[in-house]
């Protein structure tokens, strides 16, 4: 047995994580991000870490990595060019979209009309058509197909290319016949067909879904090329699995063809890693603040797993691709506050200083003032970051915050102050989001923060939500480098059934699920893991025949009954929906089988012991601003806490990737796995949680 | 006589201080308890009018029937006033009929249920949802037929029943009433649907009870709906002037040869509240487009529009009805008389709201919008398949967006909120039919430095033999443009027969026979425009000429011209809005409705293809 590498590239920063597989035993580091070409980072961030634990490249077994690169690209609209190829009589089909205006009665009044993402100039027509049974109604004329391609070559400058034909969920023929003259045409551009991406009824949602998977895969594609390249160059055999939305991983190849599925890659490491602290911690229900440099990621954990959604959405885009249920906001360390010539008034974000030129204090070229700086003036980011090779420019971020309060007309530390209130009220909408607005209540959760700057803010969303404890996990700033590395590799296969019980029978369905767990396992071994590792788990998705809605219910091929799966449909339908119908005949819709990699075991670490007393991890004492006043504070190492050690707040506790801050009136209890446990301190005039 | 609802637990609620943050909380578990009534609706429901479309509106009121949650509610109060009978735990009222609920639903076709919330012993809440049902019986499939003379045409017509009494469900009566319907499967399905929706909201408020408690949900109710009076109060004063203003609109025909009907609404402030008057309304129509309009219906549909126009972040429910009072002449299309008929009132609906948007933009055109409602453009399609299995569509379209005081308006979306196409690979595999264009309608937004949106061209191949029928309106008068921009283009129908033969169709028309392989081109309205066309971007005229949302011939509407390369011609362009310029006409009024009435009659059939709707009431009908 090896190594597992876990890597997770942030807008900041990339976390490192390796894993000795067979001890348990963890390794970490955190480099800065390299924005223009993120393998960089990766890399040589890798590279490091081996070297100083002396292992060799050839003892990594599994490089696992979760990446923003396809995220970001979205967010930032730094996108490909899409060309779009859609059946004749349909070239709207982005501009229409399902018709909708989203909100109440007279919404469409405010509701701003939205660019579709393959500008409609490079959408051009297919002469073809298929009906509903995938038989042709009209072969393509590929001659003409070929004149319209060389056309929207010569006019427009694509980077990527779509194909979406009516009816190709039922056959991707057309869809392949065009394919094959776009291959001829732009010999060097990537080619998506939805046939392929998401072969589903409804030909907005998969035209969409494709779109934005050839919006993203040229840069993906790049990244991960250079990415096997430089482990290659790095001499590792390493197999490479990049985390997909819905917290599985898959395979580089896949992913470069698929993008599509990394588009919450980054925020799943980091409530993957947070299910698993909070496994350990014996907590179920969390929020989660995974607080970066750019953006901040919220999600709800509840009874020990994160909510999955059928869904994918990074800012207004939303395509059908399995998430983990996280809403982002635009909010993070390196978020730019400024003061607005007409109103006058504080704004903080959306823009980012990223990680180049990043806020002031980090003297890396950046003049605008960021969180990061309003919290170095305020005093909780202490001088020195990652442990003491990372100066910060004190005198820099207050000459940044100091425009702000000229501004405004306010103190310096007014100011810096009301950079950080902003930024937290920014991030406790996006946390209503995921809990209120569900219908949950927040105070039922602890809330946890990770990430770069979460442990900064969590204190403050915790007062805010009233969600106690607050969780800080160790090392946080590489939970999602955690999560790469706990979890598992997953193989999905999805087919239509289509069938009515009453045609269908046990036999005929078994033999077909096998046939898609004997496809999933194939591929599984194919990218290395043994066959005795492997999980398999089916599902079929029933519903009465008439309804868009399925339940989708786990069964197992050997002991099949049709029977059982009706009695437990019509007990969830009546759970879920109060009725059952008992005239109208129940249809089988999907099947689906899923191949799971094995789990590493990795153990938590276990604290020492200590008295309660947390003197022996002082650092010195400190002064900071809080409430309205500048207040004595005392700077702890993180490293040299033992269990049970109780930190009064107002404190700091600093480690390699990240900086806690305990307010006054609440206190940090050490467990025993090393979580700060925050909560309101029993002398809190609001009292004791 | 009003119902009498018998409660076991005769306490009081006690008014309780809620803090601000248990409030919000419950403000959002209410609207979220909303939200998971539309998702248990769309998942359960069958007919593609529910279950695709989202033609279905939930509520969650008050003990006393005032909306907390929820849109097109607001009519528990008219129930509960008509309704003779006495209301106890577990009943569950069940109806259909305009005219035994004041309005509250406004045709046979939308079945509403509506479910009392008890908890120990006293009524604490009512949840409700109404939705279209695609079939109801009656003379046409779909049970809209637009030449109906009394309700008695349109299908079951159910008076407020119970559907289960103290828990016990009326079987028999629902079996009375399936038997109606040509789509029974469809209507059980969604029936079922709109009971589940109520439950679960019930769950919901039961368990916002058990946690906050009973007290604390009744004063969170009341403390909803006072924060919203306390807000309209402030913006009626300050948005709404004591000089009356006034505005009229048109429905374009009545299906049966006559047209336009006019509708007017004036509008002013006194003593505190809003009046709005509808006396000069024409009288009630022969055929089926009379819209029976409750007046707290029409207090919300004021109430929202009021939000959105001028302060979006107010919060929308009841409470402020006292503080708006609606007169309807009775007779009027508006308050027609029983039994008149009453099925294809959607044009008349749809037309409420480009009214209410002439109202209050006049004062403030900063904040007026083009108009876009042509209403909600039908398409029914049945008949026997080669299998001999009967098909049966209702299918609602969508047009262009006007264009609004900060952007251009979508193309081909929908004005209804929720609403959705019904995708067209859904029509093709349930249905037998293709579709075989989709797209905007280039030019029929109306131009403006904020174009209107562009209404949609489609087309339907069928391949059965069947019957079709097809609703919609401003096919006559045109969706105005404001603001200098232009009225957008009209919506028109057209069949091509397999002989080659094409023929306009007229734009209310029940029972029309089409073959396989015939093609119906569905044409929408345009939006109207918004602002001085010749102040939009040339070479965004240019842009969306590439993306075929404009054609050459269109920009002159903007004075672009086009030189051959497809880019602008400055110097032409120039010239060209230079002599427009000069030739526009100032005028005092925002709006631009086109030609006058007079004007449009006699270039009708030139121009539409269609002979002119006759004068209401010039003749006998």
């Amino acid at each position: 047995m090896g190594y597992r590498l876990g890597v997770d590239v942030g807008g900041t920063f990339t976390d490192l994580l390796l894993i000795d597989e067979t001890s348990g035993q963890t390794f970490r580091d955190k480099v800065p991000s390299t924005p223009n070409d993120p393998s960089q980072a990766v890399i040589n961030g890798a590279r490091g870490l081996c070297e100083r634990q002396a292992i060799t490249s050839s003892e990594i077994d599994l490089f696992l990595h979760g990446t923003t690169v396809a995220t970001n690209a979205v967010l930032e609209k730094k996108i490909a060019r899409v060309g779009l190829v859609v059946t004749e009589g349909h070239r709207h089909i982005m501009q229409i979209a399902r018709s909708l205006v989203p909100g109440g009665l007279a919404a469409w009044i405010i509701w701003p009309k939205p660019e579709p993402m393959a500008p409609l100039e490079c959408t051009i027509e297919a002469p073809e058509r298929m009906d509903a049974k995938g038989e042709t109604v009209r072969e393509l004329d590929k001659d003409v197909m070929r004149a319209r391609l060389e056309k929207l070559k010569s006019e427009e400058n694509i980077e990527a290319l779509t194909i979406c034909l009516m009816n190709s969920y039922v056959s991707g023929a057309h869809e392949q016949a065009v394919a094959e003259i776009c291959a001829e045409v732009f010999p060097d551009i990537p080619v998506s067909m939805s046939s392929d991406i998401l072969p589903e009824m409804q030909e907005y949602e998969r035209a969409l879904t494709t779109v934005a998977n050839s919006a993203v895969r040229p840069t993906v594609a790049r990244y991960i090329g250079n990415l096997e390249r430089e482990l290659v160059d790095w001499g590792t055999t390493a197999k490479l699995n990049l985390l997909r939305s819905d917290g599985g991983l898959m395979s580089a190849e896949k992913s470069s063809n698929a993008p599509v599925n990394l588009l919450m890659s980054g925020p799943a490491g980091g409530v993957a890693g947070a299910v698993w602290v909070a496994k350990n911690a014996g907590i179920g229900n969390v929020l989660t603040l995974d607080m970066g440099g750019t953006s901040t990621d919220v999600a709800l954990i509840e009874n020990g797993s994160a909510r999955l959604q059928r869904e994918t959405s990074v800012g207004d885009l939303n395509v059908r691709a399995s998430s983990i249920d996280v809403k982002t906001v635009g909010a993070g360390g390196g978020s730019i506050a400024f003061v607005p010539e007409l109103t006058k008034a504080l704004r903080v974000g959306p823009e980012s200083a990223g990680a180049v030129p990043g806020p002031v204090a980090y003297d890396k070229g950046g003049e605008l003032p960021t969180v990061t700086d309003a919290n170095v003036v305020l005093g909780y980011l202490p001088e020195s970051l990652l442990g003491g090779s990372f100066k910060l420019d004190r005198e820099g971020a207050q000459k940044a915050v100091q425009t702000i309060a000229d501004a405004l007309g306010i103190g310096l530390m007014e100011a810096a102050a009301g950079i950080v209130d902003i930024v937290n009220e920014n991030m406790f909408g996006a946390l209503r989001l995921v809990s209120v607005q569900q219908g949950y209540d927040p105070r039922d959760f602890a809330l946890m923060g990770f990430g770069g700057a979460g442990p900064l803010h969590a204190n403050a969303m915790g007062k805010l939500m009233n969600s106690w404890p607050v969780i800080i996990p160790p090392s946080p700033g590489v939970l999602c480098a955690y999560g790469d590395a706990t979890t598992r590799q997953r193989v999905e296969t999805q087919r239509s059934f289509n069938e009515q019980v009453q045609n269908t029978n046990d036999a005929d369905l078994s033999v077909y699920l096998d046939s898609l767990g004997a496809q999933v396992k194939a591929e599984l071994e194919a990218e290395g893991v043994e066959p005795e590792a492997i999980e398999l788990l089916y599902d079929v998705d029933m519903r009465y025949a008439g309804q868009a809605f399925e339940i989708p219910l786990s069964v197992t091929p050997d002991s099949l009954s049709i029977a059982n799966i009706i009695s437990r449909f019509d007990t969830e339908h009546e759970r879920l929906f109060t009725f059952n119908l008992d005239e109208t005949p129940h249809e089988i819709v999907n099947v689906r089988a899923v191949a799971l990699g094995k789990a590493s075991d990795v153990a938590p670490p276990q604290l020492a012991k200590g008295d309660g007393d947390p003197g022996q991890a002082k650092l010195r004492d400190h002064q900071l601003f809080m409430d309205g006043k500048i207040q004595d504070a005392v700077i702890y190492e993180r490293a040299k806490l033992d269990a049970g050690d109780i930190v009064p707040g107002p404190a700091i506790v600093t480690e390699m990737d990240s900086t806690t801050l305990v307010h006054s009136g609440c206190e940090a209890l050490v467990d025993d796995n090393g979580n700060l446990m925050i909560n309101r301190a029993a002398s809190n005039p609001e009292g004791a949680n | 006589m009003p119902a009498q609802i018998i409660e076991t637990n005769s306490a009081p609620f006690n008014q309780i201080d809620v803090d601000p943050v248990t409030l919000d909380i419950m403000e959002n578990a209410l609207r979220n308890a909303r939200i998971e009534m539309d998702a248990t609706l769309v998942r359960t429901a069958m007919s593609p009018g529910i279950r695709e479309q989202g033609d279905a509106f939930p509520l969650i009121a008050d003990r006393e029937g005032k909306m907390v949650v929820g849109q097109f509610g607001s009519f528990i109060d008219g129930f509960l006033r008509s309704y003779p009978g006495t209301i106890e735990e577990g009943d569950m009222i069940f109806l259909s009929d305009p005219y035994s609920c004041d309005g509250a639903v406004s045709h046979n076709n939308d079945w509403l249920v509506l479910l009392p919330v008890y908890r120990g012993g006293r009524l604490v809440a009512w949840t409700a949802m109404f939705g279209h049902q695609s079939d109801i019986g009656g003379k046409v499939a779909g049970s809209i037929p637009i030449d109906s003379k009394s309700v008695f045409e349109e299908g079951v017509r159910i008076p407020p029943v119970k559907i289960y009494q103290k828990g016990v469900y009326n079987e028999e009566m629902i079996k009375v009433v399936m038997h109606q319907s040509r789509k029974p499967d469809w209507c059980a399905a969604d029936l079922n649907a709109l009971i589940a929706s109520c439950r679960v909201a019930a769950r919901r408020v039961d368990e916002m009870c058990g946690r906050f408690g009973e007290d604390e949900f009744a004063s969170a109710t009341d403390l909803l709906l006072a924060r919203n009076h306390r807000a309209m109060k402030h913006l009626i004063e300050t948005s709404i002037g004591e000089e009356p203003v006034d505005f009229t609109d048109y429905i374009c025909d009545d299906g049966v040869g006559f047209g336009p009907y006019k509708i007017t609404c004036k509008m002013w402030r006194e003593d505190g509240k809003v009046i709005l008057d509808f006396a000069g309304t024409d009288p009630q129509a022969p055929s089926s487009i009379n819209f029976f309009l409750n007046e707290n219906m029409f207090k919300m549909f004021f109430g929202i529009y009021m939000i959105m126009v001028f302060d979006p972040q107010i919060l929308f429910n009841d409470g402020f009805y006292d503080l708006v009072d609606v007169r309807i002449p009775e007779g009027s299309l508006l308050k027609p008389i029983y039994p008149a008929a009453l099925a294809g009132r959607t044009h008349a609906l749809g037309r409420i709201f480009d009214i209410l948007g002439g109202l209050l933009g006049q004062r403030a055109p900063e904040f007026l919008n083009g108009a876009g409602f042509s209403s909600s453009p039908h398409l029914m399609y049945s008949g026997f398949d080669k299998s001999g299995e009967w098909f049966q569509l209702f299918q609602i379209g969508f047009g262009g967006i006007p264009g609004r005081p900060f952007g251009d308006g979508p193309d081909g979306h929908s004005l209804w909120p929720g609403f959705t196409n019904v995708p067209n690979e859904f029509l093709e595999k349930y249905f037998p039919m293709r579709i075989e264009r989709y797209e905007a309608k280039p030019d029929s937004g109306g131009a403006g430095s904020f174009r209107g949106g562009n209404g949609i061209h489609m087309t339907y191949c069928f391949l059965e033999p069947g019957t079709i029928a097809i609703h919609d309106d401003r096919w006559f008068t045109y969706p105005w443009g404001v603001n200098g921009g232009e009225p957008g283009e009209r919506a028109t129908k057209i069949l091509e027969r397999t002989d080659g033969s094409r023929e306009v169709v007229a734009n209310k028309k029940d029972g029309i026979e089409v073959k396989e392989g015939d093609l119906l081109h569905f044409i929408t309205w345009g939006g109207g425009g918004w602002g001085n066309p010749l102040e939009r971007d040339p070479d965004l005229v240019a842009l969306e000429i590439r993306q075929g949302l404009v054609t050459v011939k269109g920009a002159l509407e903007y004075g672009v011209v086009i030189a051959e390369d497809g880019t602008v011609d400055t110097a032409a362009t120039e010239k060209l809005r230079a002599e427009m310029a000069a030739a526009v006409v100032e005028s005092d009024s925002p709006f631009n409705f086109g030609p006058d009435i007079d004007t449009l009659r006699t270039n009708c059939l030139e121009e539409t293809g269609l002979p002119a709707p006759i004068q209401p009431g010039s003749v006998a009908a």
